[in-house]
């Protein structure tokens, strides 16, 4: 990554981050106002913003450093590396496998599914490493262990991958269907 | 502390003490990554847990159930869906907010299409994602897992 790209980044975290303490700090006045006016709520809003705070304290930290371990022993270029040049169902596992792990917001996975469409993979392989970047990620199934339970982890992880594949082979058939009066390229 | 956190916590503890035995600097500088997406998201924590206090402090659960409870039917489902797809919030604390829904009285159907669309359709990103793939792969790709999260979220509310 070259420096003016790193320092870009920074500015927008830092802009992203006074962003989210403005909109805190209005809430956080909205909350006291609301608390001041009705204090037979103040009871239920203060105990259950504190349950929800220790249960999110308990897991955030170690979450957080799962996520730094695997932006540093699993970089993105090794993402592309792998997924690049595989196919059938070993490719179907790999790219779901790949975008499972916890490499960052979706924002991030857009532009390497494009250098992954220009390097010739398959497009059903590229919707299934985005959706499973969108939405299998290894944290968030941690989160959502803790918050909602196994069963309904479970159950909705299951679904999950079974109607992304499911997606992913229509979205490919529809993209090729298009395409096969134009130029295909089949390499 | 729950078996879920224990576990969660354990996990984290062994994995970066191997990582530590394999490379050092590589697990420190994960440490400093892991600090800092921590402070960057703190904010935003506390703000979701303000609203979930809020929400279930002040919003009477026969009024949520009414609009997202199991007699709402599919115009609940596909609203709060609607929603999870215009929402821009990290899908982690998108986890919080959703028991709390379901503790004030939405259906598990609800808050399976609720999560399912936040995490899987970007509306916020979308331009983004027009720009790197194209429009035709960018708007099937939103489209259809808007109509698949709806398809889980049904199955989810019929098996739990």
């Amino acid at each position: 990554m070259t420096g003016n790209s790193k320092q870009k980044k920074e500015e927008k975290a830092k802009k992203e981050m006074v962003r989210d303490l403005v909109i805190f700090g209005i809430t956080l006045a909205a909350t006291l106002i609301l608390l001041m006016e009705f204090p037979d709520r103040r009871g239920a809003v203060i105990s259950t913003s504190w349950n929800f705070f220790l249960e999110m304290i308990l897991i955030l930290p170690a979450v957080m450093v799962l996520l730094g371990l695997f932006a540093v022993f699993v970089p993105k270029e090794a993402v592309v590396k792998y997924l690049g040049k595989t196919s059938g169902i070993k490719g179907i596992f790999l790219a779901i496998l790949l975008g499972a792990l916890p490499t960052g917001p979706l924002y991030v996975a857009f532009p390497i599914a494009a250098a992954l469409l220009k390097k010739g993979a398959k497009i059903s392989n590229i919707i299934l490493f985005l959706s499973a970047w969108a939405c299998i990620k290894i944290p968030q199934e941690m989160v959502e262990l803790q918050f909602l339970g196994l069963r309904f982890m479970l159950a909705r992880l299951i679904l999950t991958v079974i109607f992304v594949i499911i997606m992913a082979f229509i979205i490919e058939w529809i993209m090729e269907w298009d395409d096969t009066g134009g130029v295909k390229n089949a390499v | 502390m729950n078996t879920t956190a224990i576990a969660i916590n354990g996990i984290a503890i062994v994995s970066f003490l191997i990582a530590f035995f394999n490379d050092k600097e590589k697990a420190k500088k994960s440490l400093k990554i892991a600090g800092k997406s921590f402070v960057r998201m703190f904010p935003m924590v506390l703000t979701i847990i303000l609203i979930i206090g809020l929400l279930l402090g002040f919003v009477p659960p026969h009024q949520i159930s009414k609009f997202i409870g199991e007699q709402s039917g599919i115009g609940g489902v596909l609203l709060i869906g609607a929603l999870g797809a215009l929402m821009h919030i990290p899908a982690l604390l998108s986890f919080p907010l959703a028991a709390s829904l379901l503790e004030s009285g939405a259906s598990v159907t609800a808050v399976a299409a609720f999560i399912t669309t936040l995490t899987m359709i970007g509306m916020v990103t979308l331009p983004l994602e027009i720009k790197e793939l194209g429009k035709k792969m960018a708007l099937l790709r939103n489209g259809i897992s808007f109509v698949i999260a709806i398809i889980i979220a049904l199955i989810m509310g019929a098996i739990l």
